[in-house]
């Protein structure tokens, strides 16, 4: 009886172990995504291949949607990490909430197709790069929350270092989108997106500082 | 077997319900309170590792409590279990965690002191001094292990779902061993009276395997902390698993291997025979308290952790519980003697 148990005991953890790094190579995928995504849209001359881009976004948020009930589901009904649980699972709905955030980019851009002058392209694909390293550098927080909790505190302070970066980029990019000719209603559609893009560091940056949190609660 | 030999024996059975109920509760306690294992799980080893410890390794721990004060009529084996029950039942309703163990060794003291047997002096120093000890080993190992543990754990860089699965089996095996050294180690608290006046005989299996009059009082105490492992366990488990200080599933394994390995060394005639055997002093075999080793233990990983976490006040109830225990198991034991044997007309001792 309990030979079986804990077999399956095992099994389980080891078919957890690989969804939860599923979903966190599934995150740092839909970033690289969202990387090509930005200068794909600017690029008008490429909008078929930015629809396929957005669709593939849409794909992957749905599967790491599927993992993060499966996770919930196993985690409850076979009882593991009783102590840890309530942690882990908050951790992933966040980090489900910034590939929602990721997606909801995608969508606006899609909808919405904001006109952002050739001026402000390269500073867009900036900040997008400085928001992509942020979330990457935050891949490997929680990879080390799971694997190695004495590497937590270093990767969570280069998510630090690019949400900095990344509020520096966006007040420039801002800042020089008001100070242009462009007419009010576009400046403020403009400052939008700015703006959304950078949200995705504010909440990497949190759900880096949650992380902290359970790493010191979990430490043995 | 006369009726009354029975209801003799119900005293121990009582304190054999009391200690499954009590002092298993240290050994799955952590484990079942913090949902690493479940009851029935904890419930069935527990149960059946007590019965084989009890049978296979008993025998050392009740020669020494034979010596403290040999009992020699039923009526004072079941007033001295009677009182060390009463005395158990009243310091758990205060709240201490309290052991068998102490409340029997004060028990047969009480015995004695009525009926003008002399208390062996040394064999009462030497578990007096056992009980300072148990504690202190049980720390220093727990000290020890945590540090080991924790080194590994880090650098070997487990996976949390990995670290998990293993600490449920490795709890589920120190709890096995755990209940393994407690049924060797504290059988005696609850058989040992009885085996100078066993109402057994012994019986022979097939020609191939002597159950012993002892090892089938031994069997009977199992079944008795066996049973009050089922019937009453489970809330003393949570309220071990919650209300002592709040530790990891690691840290609970700790405690419970600490506690197991000090149960097991004061109740290893192997052990013992081995450091003798290389000139080394021996381990006295004298049953300890499981409470005590498992308070022990977790003083330990909280001084490692800078001794913040430790509840002091609480520790020194806890001691005072210890020290008055035996003190109150003797009184109530003069008291059940003097009734039985001035209202019931009962010899109580030859």
């Amino acid at each position: 009886m309990f030979g079986l148990k804990s077999a399956s005991l095992f099994g389980d953890t080891k078919k957890l172990e690989r969804e939860i790094d599923e979903f966190v190579d599934i995150v740092s995928e839909v970033g690289l995504v969202f990387k090509s995504i930005v200068p794909t849209y600017l690029n008008h001359s490429a909008n078929g291949k930015f629809e396929e881009m957005v669709e593939k976004v849409k794909e992957m948020e749905s599967k790491a949607d599927k993992i993060t009930k499966d996770v919930e589901h196993t985690l409850y009904e076979e009882t593991l990490i009783p102590d840890a649980r309530s942690d882990v699972l908050r951790l992933l709905e966040h980090i489900d909430e910034l590939i929602g955030m990721y997606q909801g980019n995608c969508y606006h851009f899609s909808i919405q197709k904001p006109n952002f002058p050739k001026e402000f392209h390269e500073d867009l694909i900036e900040l997008t790069e400085t928001v992509v390293n942020c979330v990457e550098s935050l891949c490997l927080t929680v990879r080390s929350f799971f694997r190695d909790i004495k590497s937590v505190r270093d990767n969570a302070h280069k998510v630090t270092f690019y949400e900095k970066e990344s509020d520096i980029k966006f007040s420039a990019l801002a800042r020089r989108i008001f100070d242009s000719e462009l007419p009010l209603d576009q400046k403020m559609h403009l400052r939008y997106f700015v703006e959304k893009i950078d949200r995705i560091c504010d909440q990497a940056e949190d759900i880096a500082d949650e992380v902290q949190i359970y790493a010191i609660k979990r430490s043995v | 077997m006369e009726i009354t030999i029975l209801i003799f024996l119900f005293g121990g059975l009582f304190l054999g319900w009391s200690l499954g109920a009590n002092d298993a509760a240290n050994v799955f306690g952590t484990a079942v309170g913090t949902r690493m294992v479940s009851f029935t799980s904890a419930a069935i080893i527990c149960s059946v590792f007590v019965i084989l410890g009890a049978i296979i390794s008993g025998a050392g721990t009740t020669e020494t409590l034979g010596k403290l004060g040999a009992i020699n009529a039923l009526p004072g084996a079941f007033a001295a279990c009677v009182a060390a029950g009463i005395s158990v039942y009243l310091m758990t309703k205060v709240g201490l965690p309290v052991s068998t163990t102490q409340a029997i060794v004060g028990a047969i003291v009480g015995w004695n002191l009525y009926t003008g047997s002399s208390t062996n002096l040394q064999v009462l120093i030497t578990i007096l001094g056992t009980w300072i000890l148990c504690p202190i080993i049980a720390g220093v190992i727990a000290m020890g292990l945590f540090t080991f543990t924790k080194r590994v754990i880090l650098n070997r860089k487990l996976h949390i779902l990995r670290l998990d699965a293993y600490t449920r089996t490795a709890l589920l095996i120190a709890g096995a061993f755990g209940a393994y050294s407690l049924g060797a180690n504290n059988i005696a608290n609850v058989m040992g009276v009885f085996v100078p006046i066993s109402p057994f005989t012994d019986v022979t299996i097939g020609n191939l395997f002597v159950f012993s009059s002892k090892e089938q009082l031994f069997l009977l105490g199992g079944l008795a902390i066996a049973v009050g492992v089922f019937t009453y366990s489970k809330r003393v488990m949570f309220t071990v698993g919650n209300d002592l200080l709040k530790m990891t599933p690691v840290a609970a394994f700790i405690v419970v291997i600490s506690h197991s390995i000090v149960l097991f060394l004061f109740a290893s005639q192997g052990i013992s025979a081995f450091l003798q055997s290389i000139n080394l002093p021996s381990i006295p075999l004298v049953p300890v308290s499981s409470s005590q080793a498992v308070v022990g233990g977790v003083i330990g990983i909280g001084l490692l952790k800078g001794g913040k976490e430790v509840q002091w006040s609480i520790a020194g109830r806890i001691s005072l519980g210890w020290m008055t225990l035996p003190i109150i198991a003797a009184l109530i034991s003069l008291i059940v003697l003097f009734i039985l044997e001035n209202i019931f007309n009962l010899t109580v001792s030859f």
